[in-house]
């Protein structure tokens, strides 16, 4: 089928749909490959961290400070400014469409602490994340969709997107696979917005949806745009052990402390100041760096998540998803038990490069592509820089995503729709008929799960160049037995094993991307740990990394980009310290 | 340990009729049943179809009939359905293939009730006021994440197709008892038609097969005495 549309957003995630909400004059398509309220903004727990001060005393540029600070100096300060100034007009945005947020006694909306956020630039934490109980995203994504469904947005459910097409260097629609039928469709449109999200599934461990595949990522890498700090890739502290599943950093942001095997909370020692609240990269390092020095629980890869001290009624108002993770995936009441956790595979900073307007930026000279936009995970803005702090996901959503659908309103009125390519469904239909027919004897599970296990041990909190090399070579060969992948479904109705075949393609290059960067990145800044490079170096690594696909895995080509600052002695690179 | 999955099939393009299939697969206790299907697909037959996301039990991607209950298939642990499990898709939804129903139906009378904010006031330049205890009023309603196993598990909808079902009724009082929208009327007009909360006769097993603890019963009867006695629906 062939269909024409204004704009077409692919995912119905947070970003997704707010950038949809701004275009109620224009005809939106929002492709999903699964229904709307399966995306994975909807397990995201904590809140969404907004100056509004109605705790305590806060300001937006204490946020950004934080911001820049948190992602280790990588982040790029304008974006960063706009992100923490507009998150406090989207929260309330949010709130008047109705997002039901916990509420302070006089009624305005309720904001706790959450690692990294503080008052007067790094003297204390500070009260400003907006929650609504331990399941903000959930209600993001429901509040928005409802939005959606009262302004008639047309959604295709369970589309799977499998090409961006292009032409003369404007984007001009998308190639879609309906599920249920396996019939491919042309999307044909003036403006093409990918929210597909992140790509966690590349590690065996990981807090991350089945569908976090980074189908968005890699259908860009494929189109020749290049993939942005990937190497910067969180591992969130605190992951139900060997499960993955996340326990909130709400619970640290209640006052919940780690534990080691000595009965010694120690994030006290290593960060004075902010303790168990300090960001997510060094709490992590500081996991593993108890686990390795053999302070693991009973010598274990693992520490304890402690909340006993916050009594029932806390746990029970303010926790209450997490606690019923605990209990039912580990059998443990954290009321009466301290929690088994260990690091697990989160969020990915890097992503499509885009500029403020969340257009998508193709080279170090932020050259535009007119009519493509990224925003959420998928993009790379850069606001998280080497590590983004909580709740400035769901920030990075709404503020990012309301700005790619302003500027997509702007740019669908002045510009035409171009002709679309010649065979837009050529190289779509080659790739899933290459899966129908490929004569290989090789599993997709197999594959997919070697990928998990070799980017567990190898390109995980800590790294080296020995590890990484074989990490390396272990894709490299992950992507040449991927062309023989075999299927038993031969059908075309609802043919799930073809998806996570094509979705395995998806992670594959993601997963090549982040190696390679990785690998370049000779220092340690952010989420990306080296132990041969132990220390930050701005000198030569204050910059971004541009990565561009090549005809194999070993053929990656990597440019760079310089981080933007500003001309303010307050944000100037400094040691972090919390 | 050893456990045997009992799975109705069916593939619209090879089967007449659904049948059933047989699979032993080793587990661990504190597996997902979720992981057993998974086990199942990766290394046995490839074609078994279900839909799964999140894998903890708040996308409500995998909600399925086991062992003659609805359940998400990521909240059920083997340990908890010892050695031998029947697996079915939700009564109440055209089966698509093997486990995986068609969600459109249910998603239209979700939409039916009109289910979001509806506010006639100007917006304030900050956030509109609302004290605890009326955020409290509608809380459970919006624990819902539509994976439509208490609907696929009401009698009445088996009867009657046509019905809204509890998830849209729960749906429905999410705002109705929310003091910030204005709706209520509207929303009470349209469930107490013929297909509207009167066909539920209290029967309990929508408020069994919710995943996420929503007293679904106890919902639908409050948005019943609002249609009847009227009154405040702002804090009650």
């Amino acid at each position: 089928m062939y269909y024409k549309f204004d704009v077409v957003i692919v995912g119905s995630g947070g970003a997704g749909l707010m950038a949809a909400m701004q275009l109620p004059n224009a005809s939106v398509a929002v492709l999903s490959k699964v229904y709307p309220t399966r995306s994975h903004t909807g397990a995201a727990q904590g809140g969404v961290a907004a100056a509004l001060g109605n705790r305590e005393e806060d300001h937006w540029k204490w946020h950004m400070y934080d911001t820049v600070k948190g992602g280790d100096y990588l982040t790029d300060q304008p974006a960063a400014e706009i992100l923490a100034r507009e998150a406090i007009d989207a929260v309330y945005e949010l709130e008047h469409r109705g997002l039901p947020f916990n509420r302070t006694e006089d009624g305005r909306i309720d904001q706790r602490r959450f690692g990294g956020h503080s008052h007067h630039f790094g003297e204390g934490p500070v009260r400003r994340s907006c929650y609504a109980a331990d399941r903000t995203g959930h209600m993001i994504l429901q509040t928005m969709y409802q939005q959606a469904i009262k302004n008639e947005v047309r959604f295709y459910n369970e589309y799977l997107v499998l090409d961006l097409l292009i032409v003369d260097g404007r984007a001009c629609g998308v190639v879609a696979m309906e599920i249920r039928t396996g019939e491919i469709h042309t999307f044909h449109a003036k403006a093409v917005l990918f929210a597909t999200g992140g790509y966690g599934r590349a590690w065996k461990v990981t807090s991350n949806a089945f569908a976090c595949m980074g189908d968005g990522m890699s259908i860009a890498y494929r189109r020749g745009i290049p993939l942005q700090d990937m190497e910067m890739y969180q591992f969130h502290p605190t992951g139900i052990y060997k499960v993955g599943v996340l326990l909130s950093e709400a619970a640290r942001g209640e006052g919940g402390k780690l534990l080691n095997d000595k009965g010694e909370y120690f994030m006290e020692r290593y960060m004075p100041t902010m303790k168990d609240l300090a960001p997510r990269d060094i709490v992590s390092r500081c996991i593993v760096q108890e686990v390795n020095e053999g302070r693991g629980i009973n010598g274990k890869d693992y520490v304890y998540l402690d909340v006993r001290h916050l009594g029932a009624e806390v746990i029970n108002a303010k926790l209450p998803d997490i606690t019923d993770f605990a209990r039912n995936y580990l059998g443990v009441e954290p009321i009466t038990e301290p929690v088994p956790v260990f690091p697990t595979a989160h969020y990915a900073m890097g992503g499509i490069p885009t500029d403020t307007d969340s257009r998508v930026v193709i080279d170090p000279q932020w050259t535009p592509m007119p009519g493509f936009y990224a925003a959420g995970e998928v993009a790379c803005v850069s606001v998280h820089g080497a590590n983004r702090l909580g709740t400035n996901s769901l920030v990075d959503l709404i503020v990012f995503g309301r700005r790619a659908g302003k500027h997509m309103a702007k740019f669908i009125a002045e510009n035409d729709l171009v002709p679309l390519p010649e065979k837009p469904e050529g190289y779509s239909r080659e790739l899933v008929d290459h899966l129908y027919t490929s004569g290989g004897h090789e599993s997709a599970a197999r594959v997919r799960s070697a990928l998990q296990q070799v980017m567990l041990d190898k390109v995980f909190v800590e790294r080296n160049e020995e590890g990484m090399r074989s990490a390396l070579d272990t894709v490299s060969g992950l992507q040449e037995d991927y062309k023989n992948v075999e299927m038993q479904d031969k059908g075309k109705t609802f043919n799930t094993e073809l998806v996570e075949a094509i979705e395995l393609g998806f992670l594959l290059d993601c997963a090549e991307a982040t190696v390679h960067g990785a690998l370049a990145r000779k220092e340690s800044r952010g989420a990306h740990y080296r132990t041969d490079y132990q220390k930050r170096d701005d000198v030569n690594w204050l910059k971004h990394t541009l990565a561009y696909r090549g005809k194999d895995s070993h053929d990656v080509r990597l440019d760079y980009k310089d981080v933007i600052l500003l001309d303010d002695p307050v944000f100037k690179p400094k040691e972090r310290k919390y | 340990m050893n456990i045997l999955m009992r799975i109705k099939r069916f593939d619209p393009e090879k089967d007449k009729k659904p049948y059933w299939d047989e699979f032993r697969v080793e587990a661990d206790p504190i597996d997902r049943l979720l992981d057993a299907l998974n086990t199942v697909k990766w290394t046995m037959d490839g074609t078994l179809t279900y839909r799964r996301s999140c894998a903890h039990g708040v996308c409500g991607s995998d909600a399925m009939r086991i062992n003659g209950r609805n359940r998400l298939s990521c909240k059920v642990l083997i340990r908890d359905i010892g050695n031998k499990v029947t697996i079915e898709p939700m009564l109440g939804y055209p089966v698509i293939k093997d486990l995986v129903v068609d969600m459109d139906p249910f998603m239209q009378k979700y939409k039916a009730i009109k289910p979001y904010l509806i506010v006639h006031d100007t917006e304030p330049g900050t956030e509109r006021l609302q004290s605890p205890e009326e955020r409290a009023r509608y809380d459970e309603g919006t624990k819902c994440i539509l994976c439509g196993a208490c609907t696929g598990a009401c009698p009445s909808v088996w009867g009657n197709p046509d019905w809204v079902g509890p998830a849209s009724i729960v749906n429905a009082h999410r705002f109705i008892f929310d003091s910030r929208d204005q709706g209520a009327a509207e929303r009470l007009k349209i469930l107490s038609d013929r297909n509207g909360v009167w066909r539920c006769r209290t029967i309990f097993n929508c408020a069994d097969a919710c995943p996420r603890g929503i007293p679904v019963t106890d919902l639908i009867e409050q948005v019943k005495r609002a249609i009847v006695y009227g009154g405040d629906t702002d804090t009650k």
